[in-house]
């Protein structure tokens, strides 16, 4: 059986220019088409985010009589699509203004610097950002310092006693949330 | 002792291996080369350190967005030798950013990168790119707070992108918040993406090493022509070649067992960074800085005019990028030697200067407002009562001392107040106060006009003249 063989072997040593071109395409074609099974479901994967779509959540965060008038406070409450292994890092917060007797106004923690958390400073009536000297006045609007635009407002609403709030994206630059 | 070397034959005929590395070690490199060529080794050692300690640390590490934090602790305070292994690689990684900054300007002052080795240029450029992009990514997987915020930094700063700022962004939070998918994300990014990125160019630039062979100490007078180099180098190599092992490897060897030397001793006396709050988004108590080798880069952001922030985000990197990248290999022939070239050193120094000015700066964060500073003690306002005490008083409690500065307390955001009564009149305090300024809100819709007017006492009263000598004495102290 070897010696039957070797004949059909050495044949296949010497292919035609054409053929060996052929095969060498063939090769290649096989090679990529094999390469891009492999490679979309795994960009796919990484890229996911990019086609995933993310919820917008009314979270409730106290009732209505938890907040006094003209008071701007923090409340904390869930992101939209928490998983379950997030964690405390699932946890986000707004400051919220209750500005009359069912009216409330409420902000993004984020500057719109460069996104750092900014802090109420109740006793100047002013949002301060630490990172780089942002400063807010009470009603989101720019007070001083680098930021661009105001501290985006998040919507805010009162049902059954209990105030909601929209959690949604991260406002960032540019980014319209959905 | 004949089995060994039997063994050894056998297993090289098969493999090839030890003529291989018999022939990288031995190969020619020219006379001359000193201690300035040891710094590309250390990078390598460097590296090698990052590798086998991180291997270590994953061994510990929970790349769980709940568990992280918990799992880092654990590593820290209970882990044998965790702490010790942290502070490693920590180190190693700053090692690592700063060896690779001085082999850059070495070989770019030296003219090192001119023909045949502007590949290797470019790839070194793309080498320091993916080291600051894994230094960056591993403060990230530090997962606590000034971690997670960060991630909000990176991603505004994406968000910043024409057209593609929102897809970038949403990539690099894993979503539209921070959350589950962050972390796990930025954990593939940072152990198997970036290093497996940095293996390859690794080796690409160790192969172009081989291939062009080291570049010969520049000479004075002595240019790079492509049409003439690569004959006297080879007859340099042939006449006065000396072999790379042990002639010139042995200062790697010592310099790199000073690397390891010094980065265990920091290790060890300095320890790994300091774990923050836990990671969670709605605790506001942070600062999220960079670790160092980004920091003069944060300090920037902070001391370009406000309105440039957008396209300095979005240009300043790509225009550093594309300069360092194309600009030496277009230069590719001429002079070397340092003393010929004075702008190549004098870009050097600048390029030095501004990032340690920068530095500096971001160490000291002038910019941000101290929210720390206590309400200023009597001894330095002078009073218990009465309308310049109210005002000390108001002087903090509506943030003014969180950016300004009175005898020493308080913030370097604006001007040290503690003379001001001297320099401006009771009218030009009251203006400045009530209209705000550049980096200054306008207090005008804030302050009652008792409040304004105790401010103003206040701000009158900080007189080098009227200040008693225990007032004086005070200021001194602190």
């Amino acid at each position: 059986m070897a010696n039957e063989s070797r004949p059909a072997a050495e044949a296949g040593e010497q292919l035609s220019p054409e053929r060996r071109v052929f095969l060498a395409r063939l090769s290649m074609v096989l090679a990529a088409i094999g390469a891009l099974i492999v490679a979309i479901p795994v960009v796919g994967f990484i890229l996911g985010p990019l086609f995933e779509k993310f919820p917008r959540v009314w979270r409730r965060v106290g009732a209505l009589n938890d907040f006094k008038v003209g008071e701007t406070v923090k409340v904390d409450f869930l992101d939209p699509s928490p998983l379950a292994w997030a964690g405390v890092a699932a946890k986000t917060a707004a400051w919220l203004r209750r500005t009359g007797e069912g009216s409330f106004v409420a902000f993004t923690l984020h500057c719109t610097h460069l996104g750092c958390p900014v802090r109420w400073i109740a006793t100047a009536d002013l949002f301060l950002c630490p990172c780089h000297g942002g400063v807010f006045y009470a009603d989101g609007s720019v007070a001083a310092g680098p930021p661009p635009r105001p501290l985006p407002g998040v919507p805010v609403r009162v049902r059954d006693g209990q105030v909601e709030i929209l959690a949604s994206a991260v406002p960032l630059s540019r980014w319209r949330s959905r | 002792m004949k089995l060994v070397e039997r063994a050894v034959k056998a297993f090289d005929e098969r493999t090839g291996l030890i003529t291989a590395l018999r022939q990288v070690a031995l190969h020619p490199i020219p006379p001359g080369t000193g201690w300035s060529y040891v710094f590309g080794s250390a990078v390598m050692i460097a590296l090698i350190i990052q590798v086998v300690t991180g291997t270590a640390l994953a061994m510990g590490y929970v790349s769980s967005a709940g568990e992280a934090y918990q799992a880092l602790q654990f590593i820290t305070n209970n882990a044998f030798m965790g702490n010790f292994l942290r502070g490693m690689h920590f180190f190693g990684a700053s090692a690592m950013v700063l060896l690779l900054g001085i082999h850059m300007t070495q070989v770019f002052v030296m003219g090192c990168y001119k023909y045949p080795r502007e590949l290797n240029w470019i790839t070194g450029v793309a080498l320091l790119i993916l080291v600051v992009a894994i230094g960056f990514t591993g403060q990230l997987l530090r997962w606590d707070q000034v971690a997670v915020w960060a991630v909000v930094v990176a991603a505004e700063q994406a968000s910043r992108v024409p057209i593609l700022g929102a897809s970038v962004a949403r990539f690099i939070l894993g979503g539209d918040t921070i959350g589950a998918q962050t972390l796990s994300r930025f954990f593939a990014l940072h152990v198997f993406f970036i290093p497996g990125l940095i293996f390859a160019f690794v080796g690409i630039h160790l192969l172009l090493v081989l291939h062009d062979g080291i570049s010969e100490p520049p000479v004075l007078g002595e240019k790079v022509d492509p049409k003439t180099y690569l004959g006297r180098y080879h007859k340099l190599l042939a006449e006065r070649g000396v072999p790379f092992w042990p002639d010139a490897a042995w200062r790697d060897v010592v310099f790199g067992f000073a690397v390891v030397v010094a980065i265990a001793l920091l290790a060890l006396f300095v320890g790994a960074p300091r774990l923050g709050e836990p990671p969670n988004p709605s605790l506001l108590a942070q600062d999220p800085a960079p670790d160092w080798y980004l920091l003069w880069y944060y300090a920037a952001l902070a001391l370009i005019p406000h309105g440039l922030t957008a396209p300095f985000i979005v240009l300043a990197p790509l225009l550093g990028i594309l300069i360092v990248l194309v600009v030496p290999p277009l230069w590719n022939r001429g002079e070397r030697h340092p003393l010929k070239r004075p702008w190549a050193v004098a870009a050097t120094i600048i390029v030095w200067l501004m990032v340690g000015t920068l530095w500096l700066e971001g160490i000291k964060a002038p910019w941000s407002p101290r929210f720390e500073a206590k309400p200023l003690p009597v001894s330095v306002v002078g009073v218990a009562s009465g309308p310049v005490y109210r005002g000390a008083v108001l002087f903090h409690d509506k943030g003014c001392e969180f950016c300004h500065a009175v005898a020493g307390y308080g913030g370097a955001r604006g001007p040290d107040l503690s003379t001001i009564g001297d320099d401006l009149t009771r009218d030009e305090i009251t203006i400045r106060i009530l209209n705000g300024g550049y980096n200054m809100p306008a207090y005008a819709a804030i302050l009652r006009p008792d409040e304004l007017s105790d401010i103003v006492a206040f701000l009158q009263s900080r007189s080098i003249k009227r200040l008693s000598p225990a007032q004086q004495q005070a200021m001194a102290a602190h």
